[in-house]
């Protein structure tokens, strides 16, 4: 399925089927996740792939419209690179130890502490938020930096500047005509967030944590967003403010480190927060997951006002 | 806290840029990003006084030793090279806030110094880590700032040229993840040091062989090594003249750093010369790099194009060094990485100079440049010299080691080439020469010189150019013993 929805992306050229297929194509990455074990990343996945990109595509296609312009053409060379790609990658599976095997190195070496002591030294019961944020805290230090990036690199693109602006459509304030998806999503808004807060502190025990939080948090505003128009949206949330919070969730998340360093440990070393160091892991953790949590959620909704807002004061430029 | 040098290096320019977007006003952020950036250099001068003196420093991040946590491990080799990224920044900087304030809308440019900090802390982050993963996390952070850095050019195609950057970067940076995905699944480790250690046993499988082809064309990508350098030439001709300056002297140079740490650190060096021939593959690609980028810039009528396609050329004397495999080889080629830091760096600033005064880097628009703006004409003269590789420059240090170690294989015919390439070098550099220095100003318009604070930093990087090509003590010992190290450790 996963390869017939690919082959689907690549030969349509409806760009709005297209986007329903990549969200349906991220769905079922995230099923193949489940079955190999990995809820976490499904979660994301599900979160992330079939949830908030989609709708920044469907937002970018009510800017750019929804046909390709240019005909399709078949380029060989394309094809050749990719195929030769597509067999190395074959070639490497040859030699690889199979799926779960308990002889494989992966499961061998560094893995073993992670599953056997991660417990006593850390303290919570999901395995991969102990590896994601505290023995490998840094990577995701620099996970949560590229999600900032990228939030600049949209909001300074974005901007309204002396580009040259060409009038177009807003098929986004359509949606605030729909009644019924007014009062669902009136009713539904609340649990969203209510929910995001839950996966946000429920990290340590269950999948879960800052990112995908971040993202559901993201995706109640951007619903609410999309029906009730950005005018009200902003009313509600000031823009300048969330540039201000996808700035402190970073910060937030490098105090943490500093204040460690300040007390005697390396960077990011959670021991030394308090007395015990099982409570110095789970403060740590707290902190740094809501600092992620913050940073993704502020740099999404930052996002998506960005491309609506340039939907909506294009508008206003027509009238 | 002198312990903590590693990660402050990285995180310092880190947590300055969320602190820069908070500050807003352009002006703040430019002073504020400049001492970010000088206290990075600062540390990175530290750093390498210690490690000269007391051997490799490890740290370990969050306090869980490596491999089960991540480590930053600085050795002669990394601290050099963050010495040059950091310093080539703090100068580049300093000479950038007209340049900056000109070619950048006013309400972009704090965001434009967020993405310099950024883009700073993603270079240094990959070059003081040693784990294979974290490298990956602080590519992106690199790129995507590169990415913004380059989209806010003047020019409307300065979009297009990081469009198709960031489709080249983003299939590099895929292929490196599939490479380091693929080593983990072979070794349960992500550390690299660990990984040199536990490769060997299972080198001989196709995973591994695979593992390693993925990691070097998706590096090579980044280096924009001929056949895939296409990127390059439109991302530095239409970025801002800042951005260009910072971008050749530094970006190039970590990608290069990552296919040394890569092929001899990781995987080792009898590995890289295992299956496939890759050494002279390398010196192939190397040669025809360097004479098919000059012949294309001797064409070029925008000067800052024919610097970019000369950048192409440069890279590919850094792959010959590297494709020779010796110790010498490898010293021409870390010498080289520092020099062209250098002289790129002066080629482009002082372009940046004429930018901010011509509002083009046309040649047809340099006429008589000398008479209007003589010291930036000069300058760009000496980097020019210097790129040549006249004797008393730095280029000339970099291409004599570059040909004794060719010689010392016995390739002559090698050597040879490198010294025709040079030829080339010398025609597109005349070519702006002679415009500037032997044709009328036109009549018409009055340009004047280029104010002090852009002059002061350009002026500096030349007489760098200078005196690192006479006094050559300071990079040639500690290239001579990285290189050593180097292939030491691979085996």
């Amino acid at each position: 399925m996963l390869v017939a929805t690919a082959i689907g992306i690549a030969v349509n050229r409806d760009l709005l089927s297209v986007v329903m297929l990549s969200s349906i194509y991220g769905l079922l990455s995230a099923n193949f996740f489940v079955t190999m074990d990995a809820v976490d990343v499904a979660f994301t996945e599900a979160a992330v792939g079939a949830g908030i990109s989609p709708l920044l595509m469907f937002t970018t296609m009510a800017i750019v419209g929804r046909y390709e312009k240019l005909p399709h053409r078949w380029s060989l060379s394309a094809l050749v690179l990719v195929s030769i790609t597509g067999a190395l990658l074959l070639v490497a599976t040859m030699d690889m130890p199979a799926f779960g095997a308990p002889d494989a190195p992966a499961q061998q070496h560094v893995a073993p502490r992670y599953i056997e002591q991660s417990g006593q030294e850390v303290g919570i019961p999901n395995i991969v938020t102990s590896v994601l944020a505290t023995y490998r805290g840094f990577d995701t230090f620099g996970e949560v930096t590229v999600i900032f990036t990228a939030g600049v690199g949209v909001l300074s693109l974005l901007m309204i500047g002396d580009r040259a602006t060409k009038p177009l459509s807003s098929h986004l304030l359509k949606a605030s005509q729909h009644k019924i998806l007014r009062i669902v999503s009136k009713v539904l808004i609340a649990p969203i967030l209510l929910f995001a807060l839950y996966v946000q502190f429920h990290g340590d025990y269950g999948p879960g944590g800052g990112f995908q939080a971040g993202v559901i948090f993201a995706a109640a505003i951007i619903v609410y967003t999309m029906l009730f128009g950005l005018d009200s949206a902003r009313q509600v949330i000031d823009q300048g403010w969330v540039r201000v919070m996808a700035a402190v969730g970073v910060l937030l998340y490098g105090a943490v480190g500093v204040v460690s360093m300040v007390n005697g440990g390396n960077f990011l070393d959670y021991d030394v927060l308090a007395k015990d160091p099982i409570h110095g892991q789970h403060y740590g953790i707290i902190v740094i997951e809501l600092g992620v949590g913050i940073t993704v959620a502020a740099v999404m909704v930052l996002i998506y006002f960005s491309f609506a807002g340039r939907l909506v004061d294009r508008g206003h430029q027509d009238d | 806290m002198l312990s903590h040098l590693p990660i402050l290096q990285v995180i310092l320019p880190l947590l300055a840029a969320p602190s820069c977007l908070i500050l807003g006003r352009p002006a703040l952020a430019w002073g504020f990003s400049f001492a970010t950036s000088a206290a990075a250099m600062l540390i990175s001068m530290l750093l390498l006084q210690q490690v000269w003196l007391e051997g490799p420093i490890s740290y370990f991040l969050g306090g869980w030793e490596a491999p089960w946590g991540i480590e930053y491990r600085i050795d002669l080799l990394n601290a050099f090279l963050l010495l040059i990224v950091s310093s080539l920044s703090t100068v580049v900087l300093a000479g950038t806030r007209q340049s900056v304030a000109a070619e950048v809308e006013a309400n972009r440019q704090t965001l434009f110094y967020v993405s310099w900090l950024l883009c700073l802390a993603g270079l240094l982050g990959i070059l003081a880590t040693g784990d294979a993963f974290n490298v990956f996390v602080f590519l992106e952070v690199s790129s995507l700032s590169t990415y913004t850095l380059i989209s806010l050019g003047r020019d409307r195609k300065a979009l297009w040229a990081s469009y198709q950057y960031l489709i080249v970067g983003t299939i590099g940076a895929t292929f490196i993840l599939i490479g380091i995905g693929l080593m983990y699944m072979m070794t349960g480790t992500l550390n690299m040091q660990d990984l040199a250690q536990r490769l060997p046993v299972v080198a001989d499988t196709r995973t591994v062989f695979a593992a390693y082809a993925f990691v070097i064309v998706g590096v090579c990508l980044k280096l924009a090594l001929f056949p895939l350098h296409l990127w390059l030439p439109n991302a530095y001709a239409y970025a801002p003249s800042a951005v260009t300056a910072f971008l050749a002297a530094t970006a190039t140079k970590v990608a290069v750093y990552l296919l040394i740490r890569f092929s001899f650190t990781v995987f080792g060096a009898d590995f890289s010369a295992m299956d496939i021939p890759l050494h002279q593959l390398f010196i192939a690609l190397g040669l025809i790099a360097v004479f098919s980028a000059s012949l294309v810039a001797i064409l070029q009528i925008d000067i800052k194009r024919a610097i970019a396609y000369s950048s192409v050329a440069q890279i590919g004397y850094m792959i010959i060094g590297l494709g020779l495999g010796t110790a010498a080889g490898l010293q021409a080629t870390l010498l080289h990485l520092f020099n062209h830091a250098l002289m790129k760096g002066a080629l482009f600033m002082s372009l940046a100079a004429v930018a901010l005064r011509m509002g083009s880097t046309r040649l047809d628009d340099l006429a008589g440049l000398s008479q209007r703006m003589p010291l930036t004409a000069m300058a760009f003269v000496l980097g020019g010299l210097s790129l040549i590789g006249v004797p008393l420059t730095v280029g000339f240090i970099s291409k004599w080691y570059l040909v004794i170690a060719t010689l010392e294989m016995g390739m002559w015919p090698v050597a040879a080439l490198i010294l025709v390439g040079s030829l080339l070098a010398v025609m597109y550099i005349w070519r702006v020469v002679e415009v500037m220095y032997f044709r009328d100003p036109p009549a018409s318009t009055q340009v004047s010189e280029a104010p002090v604070s852009v002059l002061l930093p350009l002026w500096l990087l030349v007489i760098a150019n200078i005196y690192f090509g006479i006094d050559t003590a300071l990079p040639v010992s500690v290239t001579a013993d990285a290189a050593q190290a180097l292939l030491g450790w691979g085996k």
